[in-house]
Order: C-alpha cells, then sequence, then structure tokens
C-alpha cells in the first residue's frame, strides 16, 4: 500500500470476499501485487460462509456441498495448509421415497437398469471431460477478431472433436435437449429417473422438461471433474472453512482483507477505473479493481450507467438473475431419524425428489409465483460427519429447498412460515418426529439471500446458466473474459465465465487475465 | 370539425395537424404525405414558387409532426451528456443547439435539436420517434423522459423577410434573438416560445406553441405577412432548400442504427462528416468506446458534397472512380438541381480515397429523353457540403430582407 | 413379404405420400426429367394441406390453414400460380382480452403504433425493435432453409465448406449480434418477449406462435425459436406472402399435383405403401398394402422419420443404432383442429365492427401465463381448459370456402394431447375437447353456438390416423434444439439421405422442418438429383 495526497492506493482492489474474490486476491497477491479486498459484511464467505443461525448451531449458509472446487486452485494455493481439511468425501445421495425403501444412487441403486445406467455414467463423464477444460479456461471472445480467441476456439473444437464421431454427434443433439427426454430415453425407473433429474435443475430456473437442463447437468458433471473427482464433499466447519482457507492464502501472500466496508461505487476518472469509493465517502486507490459481485452489482450500482453504453445497459438489465432456491436449516435436539437409512446414508445427502413428474410440478407451481406443498429438496446433515457445528448430541440439517420464487404470491411474510411447514411436513413424511426434535428453523427465501448476500435476485449462481448467459456471452457481450467496458475494472464473480457453484474458477481466470495486463 | 378526426386509427392512420383546417384549403393541388404519423402538406401551389418564397421572401412550415420530447429532472442534464456526443453542460439556458447521438458502436441513431428551456428542462427534437432508445437510455438516470408532440404545435417561418414578418405581427421583441436562442413571446393573446432556428440554411425563425392557439397564431403571421410575400410551403420545396444548405436528411442520407437490419449499413459521425460534434474530452458519452477505435483506424467512407458537371439530377446515381465505371466508390443519397445556385449538387457517399475537398469522381446518371432512357457519366468535384449560405442568415439585429 | 405381382417397369423415384413436400419432391425431380410415381395412400392428395368438402357446400382447410411459410422461390420454380395457386393476404389480427378489450394488428404502421399504443405507447415503439431483431435473425437465417445442413462431425469437404461458409457468416454479424442469435435460439418467448414488452396483452399476442404445434410451453427455453419460424414467411420482400390459400390449403397441393402433372409425373390414390423394399443394402422400390409390388431405384419418403422407418421398412434393413435414435426422434402432438360451418358471421364485441383485425387470426389468450398454464394441462395428459386457439373464417375474404352469406371457421388449438391420462379418445372424449373449445369462443362472440351447423373435431389421434403424422405432430417432429439444422432428424443423418441407399427422406422431419414450407421437399430433390450427377432446374 502506498499513500499518495491522502489517499491510500493498492495495485488491486477486490470488491468481496467470497470465495472467488478470495481466490482472486490470494493469486494476484501471490505474484507480487499489493491487494486489498474489501468485503462489506461482518465476515468474509458471500455464500460461501458458515452461519450460526441459533445459539450453538452452525450451518453452511449457502451452498452446503462441495463437488467443484478447483482441484488446481486448492493445490495452487495450499488451502489444505491454511486449514481446508474434509470432514467427509464421496458422500452418496440417496433418494427418500414414498412407501419404498430410499434409493441410493449408484450402479448398485439403479437394480434392474445398472446396466443402462453405467452406460449413461460412462457416457456422460465423457462428456464432461471433453467440456471440463472449457469450463476451466477463459472463454474465447467472438467477432473481436482476435487471433488468440480464434486459436482458443481452434482448441475448443478440436478438443470436441477427439470424443469420436459417435460420441460428438450425441453431445450436439443431447446439449440442447431437456433433461426429461433425455433421462427417458436411457432409464424406465422413475425414481432414478427423478434422482438425476434433480442435479439438472439444481439452482436453475428450469423444470426437467426445460430444454437447457442438460447442459447444466452437463455443467455440474464438469465441474466435478475440475474438482479431482472427489465426488460430494463437506469441509470440516462447514462452507465458510473454504473461505478461511482462501483468505489464509490471500493474507499469506500479503493481501489485506477487510471487511464491514461497503464499497459505495467503482472510482472512475478519465474513463478508467482508479480505486473505488467507500460507503463513507472515503476513498482508495488501485491499479486495477476486481469485483466479485454479481453483474447487475457491479456495472448498474458501483459503475453506474453514465459510465457504460444504453445498448450495454439494457442488455445488463436483461441479465436473468432471479433466484429460484431456498434455504433451510433446523437446529435439532437429536439424530434425525429418516426412516431406512443407515449411517452412511446420513452422512450423504438425500433427496425428496421422487420423480420427474413430481419435480414439474413443483417447478409449475413456482412459475405463478407460488410454491409447492410438495417441495423438492437437497438435504444434508452436516452435524452427523462434523461435530464442531452443534452441541454434543445435537444436530444442524441444511436443506436447498429448488422452486421458492423470487417473489411469491401474498408476499413471503406471509408465506414463508407456509413454506416453512410444507417442507418440514415433507421431511417428516420420512423422518417421524422430525417436528418434535426442532429447536430453531430458518427459512432463507431468495429475497433473504439478495438480502443477506447482496446478491441481486438472490440468484445462487448470480445469474440463470442458459444458452444466452454461458460461456462466450457470460454475462453479456461487452463484460466477457472478466472485463468490463471500463478500463481497469474486472469481474470475477459468479455472473462470469463459468458461473456458480464453490469453484472458484472465476477468481483465478480474473486473476490470470489481469496479470496478463490486456486490459 | 372535420369528421375524420374522431375516426378510429385503424380507417385514418394518419393524425391531423393543429393547422390542418387552416392548410388544407390552401393546398391547391391537393398532395400530401405522411409524416411521423401526420398527414401534411407536400405542395401547396407548386414546388417552384414555394422554393423561390424561402430564399426570397417568407414562408411558414408546419413542423408539428417534428416529434418533440420533454426531458426534466435531477439527472436530465448527465442524462443528455450521456445521450448526446456534444458536450451539453456548455449549452445555456435559452439556447439551442444542433446535436447527433449513437449507438453503443458508435453508429448514427438521429440528429436533432436539442432546447434549454430551464436548468433541468430540455427539449429535444427529433425526426423520428425513438422513446425505445431514449427510455433505455435513461435506466439509471433520475429523468423523466416523455413524447411530447402533440402537445406542442409548431411552425418555421424562414425566409430573408422572415423577420420583417414578426414585426409586422407584433413581435419585435423577438429581433434581438440569435441564431439558436430562444425567447418566450406574446403573439396576440397567445404566448409562444420563439427560436432562431430552421432547416433552410436562410435566416428563419421556429415558434413553438400550444395547440389550441395554433390557428389563431398561424391567422395573425399570415396577415401580417400579406405584404411580405409570405406563403405556406410544403415539404417538397424545404427538402430542395436543406439540400442547398448541406443539411442530413434522416432515413435518405443516413439511415438510423436503429433501423438497420444488414451488417454494415449503419454509418458513424466520421463518414458522415458529423466528427465535430464529438466531444471526447467531455466524459464518457454513448458509443464513446467505439468511436474512439474509429478515430484512430479513420472512416473507410465519407458523405461528402458534390458539384456534378450538367443539369440533370444524380438521383440514386452509382458513382465511380472514372469514366469507365469500373471501380464503384459509392452513391448518392439526395441530388437536386440548385434554382439558386445553379449548380447540379448532390450529397454522396463516397470511399474515403475520393473524399478529400477537390477529387474528381464519376457520376452514372439516366437520362428520360421523352421515354428514350441514356445513361451519362457525368464528371463531378468534391465539394464543401454547405452549399448556399447567405450572411443574412446570422445578422442579429436581422435585416428587413 | 413376398411379391405377388412381378413389376412390370422400374420407376426412376417414387414418392411415399403426396403431401406437399411429397409433391413439392416429386415435381423437382419430374422437372429435370425423371420418371416419378406419386403414392398416396388417402383417396385425395395434400395430406396435411387439403381442402375438404365434408357438410354441404363447405370448403373446409381441414389442418393447416394459413400459407404463411411456402418459399417463393419454389412457388416460381413450379409456376403453381400457372397451376391455381393464388394467395390472399390477412387484413390483420387480434386478441380479444377477458375484460371486453382487445389488441388488434393493422398493416398500416401508423394505426399499429397507435393501437399498441393504446396498451403501451412504449411497447408501439418497442415493437419497431423487436421487428428488427426478428428481421435481422431472418436474414441470418434465410439462406439456411433452402441448403442441405452440414454435419458438424464430418471431414468431407463439402461439409467443412459449408460450415466454413455458416462460421463466416455467424462471425461477420459481430459479438453482438452473435449474442442475439443465441438469444433467439435458446430462448423462451417469455423471457425474449420480457426484454421488449411491457404490456401484458402485447406480450401474449406475439408469443402465440411460439408455442403452435410446439410440445414447449412459452416460457420453455427454445420457443424463441419457434417464433422465429413462423415468421420466416415474413423475410422476402415480396408482397403477400403470408395470407389464405385461395380456395383453402388444398389449393396448393392441387397445384402442386397440376404442376407435377404438366411434367409428365403420375399420382396413384388409394394405394397405401406397405413397405419399402431394401435388397443388398439398396432400395428396390415399394409394395403396396395389398401386395402389389412396384420397383424404383429410388424412393422418397414423405412420411415422418418415425413412420418412414418404424412402419414402413423391415427393422433388419436398418442399422440398430439407426433405429435407437429413430425411436427417440421426439415427435409428441400437442395441436388439436375444429372446422366449424357457419349460419352466419358470428360477432365479437371486444372488436370495433369496422374494423378489418376480424380477416386475420383472431386469439382469446391475453396473458402469457394463461397459454403456460394451457401446456401444464397437456403436460399432465389433458387438453387445455383454457386453449390458445388460432381462429380464422377464411370465407370473409375467399367467396369459394362458403355458401354466400354462411362462414367457414378455422380452429387452430394449442394444447391437445395424443395420449390422454383419462384413457383413450373416443366420441365422449373428443365432444368434450370441441365443447371446451367452442365455449372458449363462445365467451368472447354472444351467439355463436346457435350459429354451427356443422363440427369437425380433430384430435392429434385422429390427425394420426388419418393424415399419418405420428401422434399428431403437424411438424412431423418436434422443432427442440436437439431436432434441428444438422440433428434434423438423426444426428449424421440430416442431409435427406438415409441408412439405405437410394431411400430418402423428404417430409417436414426433415430440415428445415414443418409448416408448409416446402423446403424439405426442394432440398432433398436436391440432394437426389446431386447423386445422380444432375442439376436441379432453376
Amino acid at each position: 500500500m502506498s499513500a499518495a495526497g491522502g489517499v491510500p492506493r493498492y495495485d488491486c482492489i477486490v470488491i468481496g470476499a467470497g470465495h472467488n474474490g478470495l481466490a482472486c486476491a490470494a493469486l494476484l497477491a501471490r505474484a507480487g501485487r499489493g491487494v486489498l479486498v474489501l468485503e462489506a459484511a461482518e465476515r468474509i464467505g458471500g455464500a460461501a460462509a458458515t452461519r450460526e443461525f441459533f445459539p450453538g448451531y452452525r450451518v453452511s449458509a449457502g451452498a452446503h456441498l462441495l463437488h467443484s472446487l478447483s482441484a488446481d486452485l486448492r493445490r495452487d494455493l495450499r488451502l489444505d495448509s491454511h486449514g481446508l481439511a474434509a470432514a467427509a468425501t464421496h458422500m452418496p445421495t440417496t433418494s427418500l421415497l414414498q412407501g419404498l425403501a430410499p434409493l441410493r444412487i449408484d450402479a448398485q441403486g439403479a437394480g434392474a437398469e445398472a446396466g443402462a445406467y453405467a452406460d449413461y455414467e460412462a457416457r456422460m463423464r465423457r462428456f464432461a471431460g471433453a467440456l471440463a477444460p472449457a469450463l476451466e479456461r477463459t472463454p474465447p471472445r467472438l467477432g473481436a477478431g482476435r487471433l488468440s480467441d480464434r486459436i482458443e476456439l481452434l482448441r475448443l473444437g478440436l478438443r470436441l472433436r477427439r470424443l469420436g464421431r459417435r460420441d460428438l454427434r450425441e453431445l450436439l443433439r443431447i446439449g440442447g435437449m431437456n433433461a426429461f427426454d433425455w433421462l427417458n430415453e436411457n432409464f424406465g425407473s422413475e425414481p432414478l429417473k427423478g434422482a438425476l433429474a434433480f442435479d439438472a435443475v439444481l439452482g436453475t430456473n428450469f423444470g426437467p422438461r426445460s430444454p437447457g437442463t442438460v447442459l447444466t447437468l452437463l455443467y455440474r458433471l464438469a465441474g466435478q471433474r475440475i474438482a479431482g473427482d472427489a465426488g460430494l464433499w463437506q469441509p470440516v466447519g462447514g462452507m465458510g472453512a473454504v473461505c478461511a482457507a482462501l483468505a489464509g492464502a490471500a493474507s499469506a501472500a500479503g493481501a489485506v482483507v477487510r471487511t464491514a466496508t461497503p464499497v459505495e461505487r467503482v472510482w472512475i476518472e478519465g474513463d478508467r477505473a482508479v480505486g473505488v469509493v467507500l460507503a463513507d465517502g472515503a476513498r482508495i486507490g488501485a491499479g486495477t479493481v476486481i469485483s466479485s459481485a454479481d453483474p447487475k452489482t457491479t456495472l448498474l450500482r458501483l459503475v453506474g450507467a453514465r459510465h457504460l453504453d444504453t445498448d450495454f445497459v439494457r442488455r445488463t438489465t436483461h441479465f436473468r438473475a432471479r433466484g429460484l432456491a431456498a434455504k433451510l436449516h433446523l437446529a435439532l435436539d437429536g439424530v434425525p431419524r429418516f426412516a431406512g437409512l443407515d449411517a452412511d446414508g446420513l452422512g450423504g445427502r438425500l433427496l425428496i425428489a421422487p420423480s420427474m413428474r413430481y419435480i414439474e410440478h413443483a417447478y409449475d407451481h413456482a412459475k405463478y409465483g407460488e410454491f409447492s406443498r410438495e417441495p423438492v429438496l437437497e438435504i444434508t446433515v452436516p452435524s452427523v460427519n462434523d461435530g464442531t457445528l452443534a452441541p454434543p448430541g445435537k444436530h444442524v440439517l441444511s436443506a436447498i429447498l429448488q422452486y421458492a420464487p423470487y417473489a411469491a404470491g401474498g408476499g413471503w411474510d406471509l408465506q414463508r412460515p407456509r413454506l416453512l411447514k410444507s417442507a418440514i411436513d415433507s421431511m417428516a413424511r420420512f423422518a417421524p418426529g422430525l417436528e418434535s426434535q426442532i429447536v430453531a428453523a430458518e427459512l432463507l427465501t431468495p429475497p433473504d439471500l439478495e438480502r443477506e448476500l447482496r446478491i441481486t435476485g438472490g440468484h445462487w449462481h448470480h445469474g440463470d446458466l442458459a444458452f444466452d448467459q454461458f460461456f462466450f456471452v457470460r454475462p453479456v457481450p461487452g463484460a466477457t473474459q472478466y472485463r468490463s467496458p471500463v478500463a481497469g475494472l474486472f469481474l470475477c464473480g459468479a455472473g462470469s465465465h463459468p458461473g456458480g457453484g464453490v469453484m472458484g474458477i472465476a477468481g483465478r481466470n480474473a486473476a490470470r487475465e489481469v496479470l496478463q495486463g490486456r486490459g | 370539425m372535420d369528421d375524420s378526426v374522431s375516426a378510429p386509427h385503424f380507417l385514418k392512420p394518419l393524425l391531423r395537424t393543429p393547422f390542418h383546417r387552416r392548410a388544407r384549403p390552401l393546398c391547391q393541388v391537393e398532395e400530401f404525405i405522411a409524416w411521423a404519423g401526420y398527414s401534411t402538406v407536400d405542395v401547396f401551389t407548386t414546388m417552384e414558387q414555394e422554393y423561390f418564397a424561402i430564399r426570397n421572401a417568407a414562408t411558414l412550415y408546419d413542423l408539428t409532426p417534428m416529434v418533440k420530447y420533454r426531458i426534466a429532472g435531477p439527472d436530465a442534464l448527465d442524462y443528455l451528456n450521456r445521450l448526446i456526443t456534444r458536450d451539453v453542460t456548455k449549452l445555456k439556458v435559452g439556447r439551442v443547439a444542433y446535436c447527433i447521438w449513437c449507438d453503443d458502436a458508435g453508429l448514427l441513431i438521429d440528429d436533432g435539436t436539442l432546447f434549454r428551456l430551464s436548468e433541468r428542462e430540455f427539449r429535444l427534437c427529433t425526426a423520428m420517434r425513438q422513446i425505445d432508445w431514449l427510455a433505455a437510455a435513461a435506466i439509471g438516470f433520475d429523468v423523466v423522459v416523455e413524447e411530447v408532440t402533440e402537445q406542442v404545435a409548431a411552425l418555421a417561418l424562414q425566409g430573408p423577410t422572415s423577420a420583417s414578418v414578426l414585426r409586422a405581427a407584433g413581435l419585435d421583441a423577438a429581433m434581438r434573438l440569435k441564431p439558436f436562442e430562444i425567447g418566450h413571446f406574446e403573439a396576440g393573446a397567445a404566448p409562444v416560445m420563439i427560436s432562431r432556428t430552421g432547416y433552410t440554411g436562410d435566416l428563419g425563425y421556429e415558434l413553438w406553441m400550444n395547440p389550441a392557439d395554433a390557428e389563431a397564431v398561424w391567422d395573425l403571421l399570415m396577415t401580417a405577412g400579406r405584404t411580405w410575400g409570405l406563403r405556406p410551403i410544403g415539404s417538397r420545396a424545404l427538402n430542395v432548400a436543406r439540400l442547398e444548405a448541406g443539411f442530413l436528411s434522416p432515413n435518405v442520407d443516413f439511415l438510423s442504427a436503429l433501423h438497420t437490419i444488414r451488417v454494415g449499413t449503419g454509418r458513424n459521425p466520421f463518414e458522415l462528416g458529423l466528427d465535430w460534434l464529438l466531444d471526447f474530452g467531455k466524459g464518457h458519452f454513448n458509443g464513446r468506446r467505439a468511436l474512439e477505435q474509429v478515430r484512430r483506424a479513420g472512416p473507410s467512407v465519407r458523405l461528402v458534397g458534390l458539384d456534378i458537371d450538367g443539369n440533370k439530377p444524380a438521383h440514386d446515381a452509382l458513382i465511380y472512380a472514372g469514366a469507365s465505371a469500373r471501380r464503384r466508390l459509392g452513391a448518392v443519397t439526395s441530388a437536386v438541381w440548385s434554382p439558386t445556385c445553379k449548380r447540379n449538387i448532390a450529397l454522396a457517399i463516397v470511399d474515403a480515397s475520393h473524399a478529400a475537398l477537390g477529387s474528381t469522381v464519376w457520376v452514372e446518371i439516366y437520362l428520360n429523353r421523352e421515354l428514350v432512357w441514356e445513361r451519362r457519366m457525368a464528371r463531378a468535384r468534391v465539394v464543401d457540403r454547405v452549399f448556399f449560405a447567405p450572411e443574412r442568415r446570422r445578422a442579429t439585429p436581422p435585416a428587413d430582407f | 413379404m413376398s411379391a405377388r405381382t412381378a413389376p412390370r417397369r422400374e420407376h426412376d423415384a417414387i414418392i411415399v405420400g403426396a403431401g406437399h413436400n411429397g409433391l413439392v419432391a416429386a415435381c423437382y425431380l419430374a422437372r429435370a426429367g425423371l420418371d416419378v410415381l406419386v403414392l398416396e395412400r388417402n383417396p385425395f392428395v395434400g395430406g396435411a394441406a387439403v381442402s375438404r368438402r365434408l357438410y354441404g357446400e363447405f370448403t373446409y382447410s381441414n389442418c393447416s390453414y394459413v400459407c404463411s411459410l411456402l418459399r417463393p422461390e419454389i412457388i416460381r420454380a413450379l409456376e403453381l400460380p400457372k397451376f391455381g395457386l393464388q394467395i390472399i393476404p390477412y387484413e390483420g389480427g387480434c386478441t380479444m382480452m377477458r375484460d371486453g378489450g382487445h389488441l388488434a394488428l393493422y398493416d398500416n404502421h401508423d394505426a399499429l403504433r397507435r393501437e399498441i399504443g393504446r396498451h403501451s405507447k412504449r411497447d408501439a415503439e418497442a415493437y419497431e425493435r423487436y421487428s428488427r431483431d426478428v428481421m435481422r435473425q431472418c436474414k441470418f437465417i434465410k439462406p439456411m432453409l433452402m441448403r442441405e445442413p452440414p454435419d458438424p462431425t464430418s471431414f468431407k469437404p463439402r461439409d467443412i465448406a459449408e460450415l466454413l461458409f455458416l462460421a463466416r457468416r455467424f462471425h461477420g454479424l459481430g459479438e453482438r449480434r452473435m449474442a442475439d442469435t443465441l438469444r433467439f435460439w435458446t430462448m423462451s418467448a417469455a423471457d425474449f418477449l420480457d426484454e421488449y414488452f411491457e404490456s401484458e396483452i402485447v406480450k401474449a399476442h406475439f408469443a402465440g406462435s411460439s408455442i403452435i404445434g410446439t410440445a414447449l410451453g412459452p416460457r420453455s427455453p427454445g420457443t424463441a425459436y419457434v417464433l422465429l419460424h413462423h415468421y420466416m414467411g415474413d423475410i422476402d420482400d415480396t408482397v403477400g406472402a403470408w395470407g389464405f390459400a385461395r380456395g383453402g390449403m388444398g389449393a396448393i397441393s392441387n397445384a402442386l399435383a397440376a404442376s407435377f402433372g404438366a411434367s409428365g409425373g403420375r399420382i396413384r390414390a388409394d394405394a397405401p405403401v406397405a413397405r419399402i423394399l431394401v435388397k443388398g443394402g439398396r432400395t428396390r422400390g415399394v409394395v403396396l398394402e395389398d401386395g402389389e409390388e412396384l420397383a424404383a431405384r429410388l424412393v422418397l419418403s414423405n412420411l415422418d422419420v418415425r413412420r418412414t422407418f418404424l412402419r414402413t421398412m423391415d427393422p433388419q434393413d436398418l442399422p440398430p443404432d439407426f433405429l435407437r435414435q429413430v425411436r427417440n426422434f421426439k415427435i409428441r402432438g400437442s395441436s388439436g383442429k375444429l372446422n366449424i360451418a357457419l349460419d352466419g358471421l358470428p360477432r365479437f364485441p371486444a372488436i370495433p365492427p369496422e374494423s378489418p383485425c376480424t380477416r386475420g387470426d383472431m386469439h382469446v389468450t391475453d396473458t402469457i401465463e394463461m397459454m403456460e398454464r394451457a401446456y401444464d394441462d397437456w403436460k399432465d395428459g389433458r387438453w387445455s381448459r383454457a386453449p390458445y386457439i388460432d381462429m380464422l373464417i377464411p370465407s370473409q375474404i375467399d367467396p369459394t370456402m362458403a355458401p354466400n352469406g354462411k362462414h367457414y371457421m378455422s380452429v387452430f388449438v394449442q394444447y391437445c394431447p395424443y395420449e390422454l391420462a383419462e384413457g383413450p379418445w373416443n366420441d365422449t372424449r373428443r365432444r368434450a375437447f370441441g365443447d371446451t373449445v367452442i365455449e372458449t369462443i363462445a365467451r368472447h362472440s354472444p351467439g355463436f353456438k346457435d350459429l354451427i351447423l356443422h363440427a369437425e373435431i380433430r384430435t392429434p389421434w385422429d390427425i394420426e390416423n388419418e393424415v399419418g403424422l405420428t401422434e399428431g405432430n403437424i411438424f412431423q417432429g418436434e422443432l427442440t434444439m436437439d431436432q434441428l439444422l444438422f440433428n434434423r432428424p438423426i444426428p449424421g443423418y440430416a442431409q435427406y439421405r438415409t441408412p439405405v441407399a437410394g431411400v430418402y427422406l423428404c417430409g417436414s422431419s426433415a430440415h428445415p422442418g414443418g409448416g408448409v414450407m416446402g423446403a424439405p421437399g426442394a432440398n432433398a430433390a436436391r440432394a437426389v438429383l446431386r447423386d445422380l450427377g444432375r442439376k436441379a432446374a432453376a
């Protein structure tokens, strides 16, 4: 840090101390840059934080499982030496079924369709493997006419061609398909299809029948490849441990992380970002500003329309970023008794997604600002694997409730208790006595997440993963490749390629772009 | 009241202006055109009579269909400074500025006149409706943008005796107006705003009023102008005058970037010779980053004035480097025989290699000789596109005629 | 299948099915000098482009009802006007609202601006941006309609050249327009329209064409493309491309048949094909259901891909992987149709009496949510309780369709399932479906029911049975990303050719898909002629 004319100055300022912001900061600091990270909240972590929602009970506030955290990043930043450890890895997925034994999702669980499942699994892995590098790299910028972009595009094309004609044809066909048709082509078992379709719609604005859901499924699978196929895993201490480790790596490299310091706007002079202005009016100078906030927040609020072009602003306002998932936290005075589950199963991920039709119906309600009395849920009981999260003998339950509309008819104040009750009733059908175990409950709806996490629309991925918001056009043309129209301002959040999930890739790639200095 | 005024839009799509009941009986040849959703007069008597009145006496032209926007609010100035390429902070209250605005790619959307009515209120007059763009441009600004075309009736009083007509109408106070200045006056009992602006390149004024006063103001001026040769004119005569003055006509000399379908048909200000309106030092404006690149690379085509041999207007003509018509350079966008300059003039888009003043190009003209068609390659020189600019247009106070 | 009679002579080509695409292909081949025989199962030609008299002097366009997409180059090359085709443009269009209001579309630019402006001034001008963007995309897609889609996995020079052609076109758009193209191809109509309009009725009106014939709702990604698909008819600056075929849609088929006949081609009606015969990996003709064998070097199937390969060919003649893909081809029917003979012109109180907008397509769905809910019903195996309907009264404009003073009304209905959750289609259920539709209309037209003289009610099940379209899908296969361009109908077989030498697809299952466009037929004929080393007539 230096100070000229009373204004402190850093090489780089990173806005937001979520996992992407911290990853970016750590890499920049390690490359010798003087880095300041500014976080508006009292604590670091953003959507990847651990939250004490009731005295003594802690859960991962947003995402509660890891499946796509970049293995390269984890190694490069030596996150394990900064305290990242697994409480459980390769966690199994079990689908809870009314009147039937729970279905464990693996080749054995596929039962009569084990062969089909093995084929499906293998093929999807091949596809994911071909797509994973595209997820990891900065996408080419089309139409700009730069040689490097053309080479990148060519590499991508060649990599896909290496799949072989048969697989490539299949990939090009299913890439735009819906999960409903794709899974129907592969399987007959409704429970199996329901469970597999769940991963295609989690965190999206889609139902299984929506075209594009095979893409979101492949996206998730490609993310697992990036993570080095550790499967689903749960960090000790909750998701906040990831950000703590990243912050540790950043600090060790010399970065300064300051919390409770909201940035009011990006300080722009002569069409160049030269720092930030804080909420209290103080200015901090920087050669480069990198924002991990969502694109709407960064571009429309922190930069402001007056520094941008009209059609670009219009496109940014059209970036679809309304969350459709809520988060449910229960403090329990005992271990929940899910029928038919062994300890291993309880320590894994539980789904209430018994069929594609069930999921589609839940989605149908959400389309009209309603929610289904039969909600779709991804449930974990993280305290089973990690005793630090709850008092001895007590437990926490963390569930993602898919299809909670951003704008609920009648308002969330009215609907929140109703949705909470539906969710608890729904789980209690599989875990008798659950209601009586509840010490405290918290339901965070998309507007709650918007407020708590400062993400426009409360969208986990900062914006829908759909073809027109993906890859070389994410988030919007003119703000791709982690750049913004304003020189010296970069984007490093989930709104940029490759999108959401706790991957850290957007942060890492943004750091690379900054260091390459093409900005 | 004319019964067609109350007819539904699907039977009578075009609106009537508040001057319609006055203008229509004076229109001897029944030639009307649709202009921005209104029916207006194209020719009253003959185009020639009307044109010479512009250059010799005074003319009244119904300007009401000109699309007008009211732009007001705390951020009105910031909004306009981002929209428009000029530095609007330099526009004082009571002044008018000619201005242009571009899309994100730096291609011209439209040109128009911007009136600063007060610190926080402006009026933007444009050739075409574009609230879709103006509203999108308002995202992030505390500003109201509304179309007020129907709330403001407008007349253009143009020609060397136009000041005399105003004086005869009791508007002596307007004599103080300098070019691009606005004043508020009483025309008879009607409040009018008068700006010293126009589209003829001659001495002239534009009068803005409440539609309810429109007929009274028309009558006042027509009476006052009887001894000053005042006559109503239609759009056809005006088009000759604007071309002599070197003014661009939207959808003729350029197509708005909001309306282009094909790639490459939009035009940037450098190409249109409007780069003098770009202020790169004022802070961000729409399209600035794209225009910086154009500025570095230079335009590949240019809009130029042409002085063409012969007297046949070169409508829709293609332009070549030589009489052999082998290398295409561009095309004529507007052409007319200038009755005042006695020159065969045109505006044209040509390759930048031949855009320098004094360059020679060849224009392919088709001649209709008693239904026998001939093709003629006419030599043309690239000239300043302001073909006619009399000193009287600037004199303040203006001369009697 | 054994041959009863020895083939008398070998045709150059047999076309299976006298739908409009089969006839288009037949015309092109006959004009190139081939000996072509068209075989039709029904006693009449036309497939889904027919005019039939089922009640008195009323002429129904029983299935397709608007001539919007028929390629002008086909009309011209096959001289269809000379053979009786006349297309008369619509004079407007409208959506009636539940609150008694309406939105009309008018040809006149200023009338349209003022009309939309009644609902939203902003939308009246946003409409220009909307039209511009749609036109930009249509201009981009237009050259692809009449070309074979390249195989992106192929290394053949022709495919690579074609891919480069497309890549250059795409690249030439620049970043923003490329992104726009992507939006068009992948977005939902609802999201897409939200980017232009604020008024619900305006959005609902334009969203209509995004769901016609689909197994998708207006909120499903991919429906913006369907919207675009229906605008294809507007791309040519030729006047009167959109409208009624004078004499009903059969006039198109009849003109094609006459053009074909004039080139020396022959059509046999009442000649259902049982099997396409294959020997040694190559076709040698067809056998009819009565056992008659007809020899041909080439067979072009105008049937959809499922019917062609699963019901008209021996599975032994086809690679198993190909058959699997054919079985996976999505061809769910979702549309019904009512053809109604009316004793007089129905009244629509929502529409001002002098408005010409009823002489075009009329709708009663005034929100996108209504459309989406109609889709939800279909997903659950019900016909929509409040269906989206596209109704026309062609007899207002075309005097040949009904006796003077009487009227013919065509009512297209979205959504109606091929299979009902409650059980198979029967007369009772068909009538109940018809009643739902009639009630929907009657809500906007007092006295409507009293005007009805006769109504033909067609469900997807009926359409399959009569016309032969599998599951009653009007496009011979859904228009989704996985079934467009190089994926249509089957990846690797998107160039009209099939695994069997000499067998071609020429129906809407092939690129560029459904609607009475004729492009698949023309493209298939060109593929045939190229394989024969001949050139198509201009």
